[in-house]
């Protein structure tokens, strides 16, 4: 049986703000020494997955160097392995992915090399641990054409995802696409397995067609209900996050803590594997306070820290108070910081005595809808100088040095 | 310049029996992560080394399984790269030994034959310090030296005679050497480390061998002393062999705590060591944690005070350890108390029971359960 697995890995990630101005969203920096995609990865090594493309298209930079020739995630290998599918010209086509459809069309080429039985579509923006092998079995159970992973969401969050509605034998009847008024709650994972042949000839038809927006989700699933194809829904009940907002980044990011936690990175059996800098492990000094939190290799913590996912290579100075927060590789915090909720992007530097997230919420005054919450966003390459304060919903933007007063609630500096 | 890099990992002499039991003494793990290897290993890559022999014959599986193909030192190669040197028997009766350190070198002679290096140097499996050799490079060109031998000045205590002892003319040219001496003749001492054109080597150990020598130091070093020019480079920086005794190991371990050891030996150029893919150390709410070295897949629900924690160790709440070095995927029950002690890896210390040592630091085995 051959598969082969193809991570959608081009988006943006809009909703993340000034996290994703650099890098796209599978690239993101995520509990401490990972990026968002090691999971997907992770989970098709875990699974024996080893024909892995990964389709690439905003901002490749970062993303391409933490894949490299896929070492970490032992898919160097001779046959099969990893292979970057950037969109490139041709002598008829010269455009991007037009979209997730459109992508894996474009690379049938690559695909059918392998001449795989099933593909597994998964997305480079999620969090959580499968084992695909599941979902493939009980795809050729149910003999279908096929199978989607989906898993059971609050029905006032529905909107947001593609609801599927199914018969009692898990058979899908209906989809919808983020609907305004969903028929159920059930919502797609966006994990697919397909059987190859049958996409392929829909993929080669949804080309051909003007009208669609050649995306899984509005075109190729609609037209498989409307051909009568078989759809089965795959229940999935375990820890999946899209943390495709700031909001339930910083929450997933978060919820790895504690004895009990939801996603347990600890667990031996399923590890996940990252490109990660050599580095000696963390120092914690003999004034520092810390407790229910992620430290990594090369961190050195003088100060207080909280409830916190701090990332490698950190410096929290003496004096320094971080609670509730994230902060990325490098940066480093000063003496008499105090930091509260916030998320601190890599290699920035906190000045002395800077106080963040203080004060009361207020909308914030550059993009309320990306910047919706009581969390403060300082970017890559950043420096708050000192004595500054940045009060809550504030948005820092990267590369910058030029701060010189105090940012009060839902303020910017871009 | 072309360097062929040479790693005598090899003795059985120990100062450190309770951890060389079932290891070689260049495996012993040390600060959370690292085994004793890989500073060297690392110094000679940073080095611009592209071949590396290791010399290994005493319990070499730990030692094999961690060096593995190179990869992590990026001795993973089509030319050059790692080579893993055993002693092996030339005849059906011969029993393989390496004899000595210059034995060893000698019976690999292949290895010095092959290759276009002009230059050999050899270090030792045991050593922790990092340092960028070219500046002995350098050195060993511009005083036209046969040999040079990293040396240390170090303060007068009682193991300094357990070293080889130089005396130096106003050049830094080696008069005299003494090994191991009863009484002290100079307080710089040779570090084992040696710089050698490898056409002289070559030379050097086919005199040698063939009548009897087997020590680097002993039969090719010393007798030539006065023919050659064996200079000494006077290395400034932190330097400890973790094999002279529980002591030294302990205290070297545990100067890792202090801010410019750290940034000495990890933050000038890299160390490298074999990757594990832990997740990074879970600290939980109840946990008291002070001056402490905690490395990546640790969870920690105790207290842990003036300690290092290796990979994968699991200190469970209510547990105390104090002064301690806690090596890999040891586990560290409810409320036991550890005190002054060495635990090994893969060892589960059971609810409630204390290990402390008192004058001593306490050694535990690998694989114990207490």
């Amino acid at each position: 049986m051959n598969v082969v697995a193809l991570i959608l890995a081009g988006g943006q990630g809009t909703r993340l703000g000034a996290i994703t101005e650099y890098l796209a969203k599978p690239a993101v920096p995520y509990g401490g020494k990972y990026r968002i995609i090691d999971f997907a990865l992770s989970n098709c090594v875990n699974s024996g997955i080893y024909n892995v493309g990964v389709l690439t298209q905003y901002r490749p930079h970062i993303l391409n160097k933490h894949l490299g020739i896929g070492k970490p995630w032992d898919l160097d290998i001779k046959s099969g392995g990893l292979t970057i599918l950037p969109p490139y010209v041709s002598a008829k086509d010269q455009s991007w992915y037009q979209g997730t459809a459109d992508a894996i069309y474009q690379n049938i080429e690559y695909i059918d090399t392998y001449d795989p039985d099933f593909v597994v579509i998964l997305s480079g923006d999620h969090i959580y641990k499968m084992d695909y092998n599941e979902m493939i079995d009980f795809h050729i159970e149910r003999n279908a054409d096929v199978t989607i992973a989906c898993m059971e969401v609050p029905i006032n969050e529905a909107h947001r995802f593609g609801i599927m509605v199914t018969d009692s034998f898990n058979k899908v009847i209906e989809f919808q696409e983020k609907p305004k008024e969903p028929g159920g709650n059930l919502a797609s994972l966006g994990i697919y397995v397909y059987t190859w042949s049958i996409l392929r000839k829909l993929l080669i038809e949804d080309s051909k067609d003007i009208n669609s927006e050649h995306d899984f989700g509005k075109n190729i699933i609609p037209k498989m209900l409307e051909n009568k194809n078989n759809l089965v829904a795959f229940n999935y009940e375990g820890y999946w996050r899209d943390v495709g907002t700031l909001q339930s980044y910083w929450e997933s990011n978060l919820e790895l803590l504690g004895p009990m936690p939801l996603l347990n990175l600890h667990d031996k059996n399923w590890k996940i594997f990252t490109q990660s800098e050599e580095l000696p492990p963390a120092f914690i000094s003999k004034n520092a306070r810390l407790t229910g939190s992620l430290v990594s290799e090369g961190c050195e913590i003088y100060g207080e820290v909280k409830n916190s996912v701090i990332f490698q290579g950190v410096v929290i100075e003496e004096g320094a108070i971080v609670k509730d927060s994230v902060i990325m590789n490098n940066t480093i915090i000063r003496k008499g910081v105090y930091i509260e909720k916030a998320i601190i992007c890599e290699n920035s530097e906190i000045g002395e005595n800077v106080k963040i997230g203080i004060g009361e919420f207020k909308e914030n005054e550059y993009n309320s809808k990306v910047y919706n919450t009581d969390i403060t966003l300082v970017g890559f390459n950043t420096r708050v100088p000192a004595n500054i304060n940045l009060g809550k919903n504030v948005i820092i933007g990267n590369y910058i040095t030029n701060i010189s007063e105090d940012i009060p609630s839902g303020g910017y500096v871009i | 310049m072309k360097v062929l890099g040479l790693i005598l990992a090899g003795s059985s002499k120990s100062g450190i029996e309770g951890l060389t039991k079932k290891r070689a003494s260049a495996a012993v793990p040390i600060f959370g992560k690292y085994r004793a290897i890989d500073f060297t290993l690392s110094n000679f890559v940073n080095s611009k080394i592209k071949k590396v022999g290791v010399l290994t014959q005493y319990y070499p599986r730990s030692l094999m399984d961690h060096l593995g193909s190179g990869k992590e030192w990026d001795l993973d190669r089509k030319t050059g790269g790692l080579f893993i040197l055993q002693p092996y028997s030339k005849t059906k009766e011969e029993i393989p030994v390496y004899k000595g350190t210059a034995d060893a070198i000698f019976q690999n002679m292949t290895l010095l034959r092959r290759g276009d290096e002009d230059f050999v140097l050899i270090g030792s499996g045991d050593h922790i310090y990092n340092f960028d050799f070219t500046k002995l490079y350098h050195y060993h060109l511009s005083n036209a030296a046969d040999i040079t031998i990293l040396t240390k000045e170090v303060e007068e205590d009682e193991i300094i005679n357990t070293y080889g002892q130089v005396i130096t003319n106003s050049e830094g040219r080696i008069q005299e050497f003494y090994e191991k001496p009863k009484e002290n003749k100079s307080n710089r001492i040779s570090l084992g480390v040696y710089f050698i054109n490898k056409a002289l080597l070559i030379e050097l150990l086919y005199t040698s061998i063939p009548n009897g020598g087997k020590d680097l130091v002993h039969d090719i070093i010393m007798p030539n002393l006065d023919k050659l020019r064996v200079y000494a480079y006077d290395f400034k920086g932190y330097w400890r062999n973790i094999k002279k005794s529980i002591k030294t190991y302990y205290d070297t371990n545990m100067d890792i705590l202090k801010d410019d050891v750290r940034k000495e030996l990890f933050y000038n150029k890299k160390i490298y060591t074999k990757l594990k893919d832990y997740a990074p150390p879970k600290i939980n709410i109840n946990a008291n944690i002070n001056n402490a070295f905690i490395a990546d897949g640790t969870i920690i629900n105790g207290t842990v005070r003036n300690s290092i924690i290796s990979r994968g160790v699991k200190v469970k709440a209510g547990a105390i350890v104090e002064n301690s070095i806690i090596l890999q995927d040891t586990i560290i029950s409810e409320g036991t108390i550890i005190k002054n002690a060495i635990i090994d890896k893969d060892c589960e210390i059971r609810e409630g029971k204390e290990i402390k040592g008192e004058n001593n630091i306490l050694v535990v085995e690998k694989g114990t359960i207490i």
